[in-house]
């Protein structure tokens, strides 16, 4: 399959484009995505091939078009919707978790509820406490939502088009910081369907980092730090959340023995504690160290520069928590 | 002296009980008396926060303000105005374009700059920035950064208030686009139900974000929301800072005497782009040029020049002194020190 290299804006720009071309059901809401493309340029052009009635500037109004596409799944289309910044899944919580999550299941799964939730989190922009979550463990509790963390141009393609394709509620969280990374992307591949989970970026005998979002190059930058030093880092990239399949990261701790989960969130309530009591409970026996998590302290992400990067784990503060497990 | 020349804005009667007994119209009820010292407090007040936000611009192109600015040029009057009808004891909240608040609260320019910055001797110490600057000891109790965040919080604070019952008010301003939104509407019923003192001040300055009202809201004159609630309710010129001081003023008036809550429509216009440097490329030239001629500096300063309360020329020697001081509180500001070793745990956790 031939390659293209893209920005990650743009192959979440090219996944929208294929879905909607390829199904007349899908359809994309959300605020300021129709003529002006996007705040962030992430429904650029669609707009243009697809018209106003498929592409839909939405009111300020979160709870009103979230709820409003649980409406469209129920009565068969495939509704796309764009939260603009992650913590605005606030305004819409309720939404999500007590009625996308749990519809079908309330149904007796007689109902299907084929939904996408595009949100663009994540810090190191400035943007302050209150635009700069990624959300990711917000929902991590909530059966019956599936959680999908785009962390480079081909992961945002393929997910978001198998998200697009799932019969279910798929939250698909993207990073701001990303949107102008670029990356070789195989357009035009046939998503497989299933969502797939971690996936191995760089092997490794000594350690395994397992990390999601925007962390994910920033363990690749620590793995090449510690092999400088003589540690082989195996680098895997969560990708979903939910339903989480530790499968991969087992096998893998059970040839490293070492953990480091590195996620863009407070510790307490974030995924990487599922994924160590996982491991944990799974790979105890091949375990040479008790597993470690590198994420952000505990407080708000503060507005200043040197405040905010100091916050953010860094590639030497991934590359730290590795060494001190050796 | 007589009034200076100015256009008083039109006027709605929401219900036909207030119409009856409540509500007074921008510019047609009681007579607020401004006195010549007012009014060029009022003018003092629009040129620094045009001067401030001018300032924040230039430095948020020279990389000093870092993420992202929402600024206000163009909706002085609606800060300057309301504001000076309210006590030192009332509440206020506001959002991410709520510097102009702030400054017609009294907040340290340098301070401000400061925070914009993102400096230790930031007004929060750097952790809040440009869209959340906070001085509680002022009565501004926040600027929120999700639409509509503030409206529930003002009507606590006029809850507060009603509670506390020494006849402090609360304020809320919030754009057109925020009427749209939950909180918006749950925060309105429970304002009149309750008959809490809390005037809703409305910046109706016609576009949220990128979308012009016409394409998210069903009617442009957004008063049409309080009839739903049996509010009173009032537009007023938004651009006419003595038209937006009489009736915050009335509203404030009955409010403190326990007649419950206002809706204020200001209509009004930003001058510049949403934010950052966003160029507004979807904005009509005509609309845009309409309005700036309508720029509330330039009309007030007309009307206080004929009316012989500014005598002429004096008005660039307001303009050139405010433009040097926050020149100067911006230089200060960007020479402090980055905050290096904060007490995270205070700050979260009292
Ligand atoms: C809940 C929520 N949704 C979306 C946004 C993104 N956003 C920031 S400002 C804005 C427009 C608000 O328009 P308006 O209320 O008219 O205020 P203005 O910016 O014109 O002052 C939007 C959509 C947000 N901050 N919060
Ligand atoms: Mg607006």
């Amino acid at each position: 399959m031939p390659t293209e290299e893209l920005t990650y804006r743009e192959a979440i720009v090219a996944a929208l484009r294929e879905e909607m071309q390829r199904d007349p059901t899908t359809l994309i809401m959300g605020e300021d995505i129709g003529a002006s493309g996007g705040p962030f340029k992430t429904c650029l052009g669609l707009y243009e091939e697809f018209g106003p009635a498929r592409v839909r500037d939405t009111p300020i109004a979160e709870t009103g078009f979230v709820g409003a596409a649980l409406g469209l799944a129920l009565t068969g289309f495939r509704p796309i919707v764009e939260i603009m910044f992650s913590d605005f899944l606030g305004v819409c919580f309720d939404q999500i978790v007590n009625g996308i999550a749990k519809h079908r299941f309330m149904s007796g799964g007689r109902v299907k509820v084929p939904l996408v939730i595009r949100s663009i989190g994540g810090g190191g922009l400035r943007f302050g406490a209150q635009h700069s979550q990624t959300g990711e463990s917000w929902m991590l509790s909530v059966p019956g939502l599936k959680i999908v963390c785009a962390s480079a141009p081909d992961v945002a393609y393929t997910m978001l088009k198998a998200a697009i394709r799932d019969d279910n509620p798929v939250l698909v969280i993207e990073h701001k910081a990303l949107l102008s990374t670029k990356g070789d992307v195989a357009i035009g591949t046939e998503p497989d369907g299933a969502l797939s989970g971690p996936k191995i970026l760089r092997t490794g005998s000594d350690a395994t980092i397992v990390a999601s979002l925007a962390m994910v190059p920033r363990a690749l930058a620590a793995a090449d730090l510690l092999s400088a030093g003589g540690i082989e880092a195996e680098v895997i990239d969560i990708r979903v959340l939910r339903p989480m399949d530790t499968r991969p990261i087992c096998k893998s701790v059970r040839k490293t023995h070492r953990l480091v989960t590195v996620e863009e969130q407070a510790q307490v309530g974030g995924w990487g504690a599922e994924v160590a009591a996982q491991v944990v409970h799974e790979a105890f026996d091949y375990l040479d160290a008790p597993p470690a998590r590198v994420c952000l302290p505990d407080y708000p992400l503060p507005y200043s520069p040197v405040l905010e990067d100091a916050a953010l784990p860094s590639p030497e503060a991934i590359a730290a928590a590795v060494r001190a497990l050796m | 002296m007589a009034a200076p020349a100015r256009q008083s804005g039109p006027s709605i009667m929401t219900t036909r009980e207030q119409a009856a007994s409540e509500v007074s119209s921008g510019g047609a009820g009681r007579n607020v008396r401004l006195t010549d010292e007012n009014r060029l407090a009022l003018y003092t007040m629009m040129v620094d926060i045009r001067e401030f936000e001018e300032q924040v611009q230039r430095s948020y192109l020279e990389g000093l303000v870092h993420g992202t600015t929402h600024l206000c040029q163009g909706q002085e009057a609606v800060a300057a105005g309301a504001c000076l009808a309210l006590r030192q004891d009332d509440y206020v909240s506001y959002t991410y374009r709520g510097h102009g608040q702030c400054l017609a609260r009294g907040m340290d320019v340098e301070a401000a700059f400061a925070e914009l910055f993102g400096r230790e001797t930031g007004v929060c110490g750097g952790l809040g920035g440009s869209m959340h600057l906070t001085d509680i000891s002022r009565g501004l109790i926040g600027a929120f950064g999700i639409v509509g965040g503030g409206i529930p919080v003002a009507v606590g604070a006029g809850l507060s208030a009603q509670l506390a019952g020494r006849g402090q008010i609360s304020v809320s301003f919030f754009g057109d686009g925020a009427t749209n939104i939950g909180a918006f509407h749950e925060a309105m019923n429970i304002a009149q139900v309750w008959r809490l003192p809390v005037l809703f001040v409305c910046e109706n300055n016609l576009y949220g974000e990128f979308s012009r009202i016409d394409h998210t809201t069903p009617f442009e004159d957004l008063v049409r929301r309080a009839a739903a609630y049996a509010m009173a309710a009032v537009i007023v010129d938004g651009n006419d800072v003595e038209a937006v001081h009489e009736a915050t003023a009335e509203a404030a008036d009955r409010a403190r005497s326990g007649g419950g809550p206002t809706f204020i429509e200001c209509k009004t216009y930003r001058h510049r782009g949403h934010s950052r440097t966003d160029p507004a490329k979807y904005r009509d030239p005509a609309e845009v040029e309409a309005w700036l001629a309508r720029d509330p500096l330039i009309t007030y300063r007309a009307g206080l020049e004929a009316a012989g309360v500014l005598p002429v020329g004096e008005a660039d020697a307001i303009i050139e002194s405010s433009r040097s001081r926050m020149k100067a509180a911006a230089q200060q500001a960007a020479a402090a020190a980055w905050p290096q070793s904060h007490d995270f745990a205070a700050a979260t956790f009292a």
